[in-house]
């Protein structure tokens, strides 16, 4: 038997001030899957994940998560299902004045009773899982752009949630620290069995963490591949531009 | 057609805004940590401004008057008319332009800064109430602070028209005190607090949530980077300068006509 489909969309539309954006996107995720999404600049791949987590409502069409249309979601289901998601921003978007380390805490400080003990150990374990361990007590402002991307991620991780959305979860990082950022999200998927989402331009992060991969363009999901070996060989005119031929053929 | 539509809908988020604020004002024991942070932001932040503006608003008004008055040889008048209008007009209404100036422009940075980075996206992503966790701390902060710091406004601008009308006018300080005092207390009918007193200081509490209110509707509403926050800042500080006049005088109207 198939696992369930925990994150559906069906023929979602979505303009900005007339312009269209997601153009009848389709998609599916199952449980425990990672997708990857690949695609131009500005083509709508974060606004297709603010539309799970339901920043964003569809003009029409509808998105599903665990065959729940979140459009229709009452504020209090809405907060019981976004406090099983994760979201990792493109920026960060860290609280600017609250120190690293009460950045993290932030969701189990406003969320759960737990007692400062508990959250400290729990805010110093995740920030050594991405391996700023010894920040936590800098500003935001003080750190830079690679690292403020680690503290979103593990702000997102902090609640161990089930479903977790990745906007670029390498940008700004070195390879080595990327590498093992691409393991630790393998690893939830496959010991955790979380779902997620992953935006990313790069194509060794796509390698290593995605089951399924499309490519998102003209607010479609243009090419849908079944592993990320099938989507780097794939021939499609649109992907050879978009690599640049040779790359793609030589499997970079 | 489209500029009343934008005032329309300000207004309206405005109102709403002020409305969920005072209806989730159970977040105010939970945050009073933040509440005192911004206290002290909106109260010493601000202090030596307020000071250095009242005793010179003082020192003019008792000038101004003074000079009049003592052509008509009534400059004992002086400490009356001093005490008054900076217990019912001016104490109010330049600390309220101060904190505006100061403290609602930084308000409605910092919030239309965390709009324009997603902060406020990611607030929302982790289920925490941006009303109770910015609106209300700032809201309940400046309401105190811009009482408290009016009567300190008060108390310096008459000790600076005493000053001046002892200094330059010939009116013995003690005389001018006298007056002043005198000016105030004899309206003490109501509440055992002057008239002019606690309703300039009602005034004042009223202006406190308007700049509140207005700077973080503002910020919530900046979008567009730096250039929407810049925006922001200006929309808050306007629009809280002319709501203050606007509200000043209907509760003038209110307070001393009805
Ligand atoms: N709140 C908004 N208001 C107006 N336009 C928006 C808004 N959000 C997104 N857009 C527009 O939607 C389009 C897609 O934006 P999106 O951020 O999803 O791109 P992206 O695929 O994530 O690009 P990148 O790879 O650069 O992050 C852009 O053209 C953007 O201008
Ligand atoms: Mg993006």
């Amino acid at each position: 038997m198939q696992d369930p489909t925990v994150i559906r969309f069906e023929d979602v539309h979505k303009a900005y001030g007339g312009v269209s954006v997601l153009d009848g996107l389709s998609l599916e995720v199952r449980r425990g899957r990672t997708l990857g999404i690949m695609g131009p600049s500005g083509t709508g791949k974060s606004v297709t994940l603010r539309h799970i987590i339901g920043l964003t409502r569809a003009d029409a069409g509808r998105v599903l998560v665990e065959d729940r249309d979140v459009a229709t979601l009452t504020r209090k289901q809405l907060r019981e299902l976004r406090r099983r998601m994760g979201y990792v921003f493109q920026e960060g978007a860290l609280i600017n004045w609250l120190s690293i380390a009460e950045n993290v805490a932030l969701p189990l400080r406003e969320n759960t009773s737990l007692s400062e003990e508990e959250i400290s150990e729990r805010v110093q374990a995740k920030l050594e899982l991405v391996h700023i361990g010894d920040t936590g007590s800098k500003m935001p402002s003080e750190i830079s752009g690679g690292m403020r991307k680690r503290v979103g991620l593990a702000r997102a991780l902090i609640t161990d949630p089930e479903l977790i959305l990745y906007d670029e979860p390498n940008a700004g990082l070195d390879p080595e620290i990327a590498r093992s950022i691409n393991r630790q999200i393998r690893e939830l998927s496959e010991e955790l069995d979380v779902t997620a989402i992953v935006v990313e331009h790069r194509i060794d992060c796509i390698r290593a963490v995605a089951d399924e991969v499309i490519f998102l363009d003209e607010g479609r999901a243009l090419v849908h591949a079944a592993s990320p070996e099938e989507f780097f060989q794939s021939e499609h005119p649109r992907l050879l531009r978009f690599f640049g031929e040779a790359e793609t053929k030589e499997n970079l | 057609m489209s500029f009343l539509r934008q005032f329309l809908e300000n207004t309206g988020f405005l109102f709403s805004l002020l409305f969920k604020a005072l209806t989730r004002l159970d977040a105010v024991p939970r945050r009073r940590r933040m509440i005192a942070y911004h206290m002290y932001n909106g109260g010493i932040g601000v202090l030596h401004v307020v000071l250095l503006v009242g005793l010179f608003m003082g020192m003019i008004v008792a000038l101004q008057t003074g000079i009049e008055l003592s052509r008509i040889g009534q400059q004992d008048q002086i400490g009356i008319i001093v005490a008054i209008s900076m217990a019912r007009e001016m104490g109010p209404f330049i600390t309220a332009t101060i904190l505006s100036a100061t403290v609602g422009s930084a308000v409605a940075a910092e919030i239309g800064t965390m709009a324009v980075s997603e902060e406020l996206a990611a607030l929302e992503v982790m289920s925490v109430d941006r009303v109770r966790y910015l609106v209300v701390p700032r809201l309940v902060a400046l309401a105190v602070m811009c009482p408290v710091l009016t009567v300190i406004c008060d108390t310096i601008g008459i000790l600076g028209g005493g000053f001046v009308a002892s200094s330059q006018l010939h009116v013995g300080y003690q005389l001018y005190m006298d007056s002043a005092l005198d000016a105030l207390l004899p309206t003490a009918e109501l509440i055992g607090i002057p008239k002019d007193v606690y309703a300039g200081l009602l005034k004042s509490f009223v202006f406190g949530v308007i700049i509140a209110a207005i700077s973080c509707a503002q910020g919530l509403r900046a979008t567009g980077g730096a250039l929407g926050v810049g925006h922001a800042t200006r929309g808050a500080v306007r629009d809280s300068i002319i709501a203050i006049i606007i509200s000043n005088y209907f509760m003038t109207w209110a307070m001393y006509q009805a």
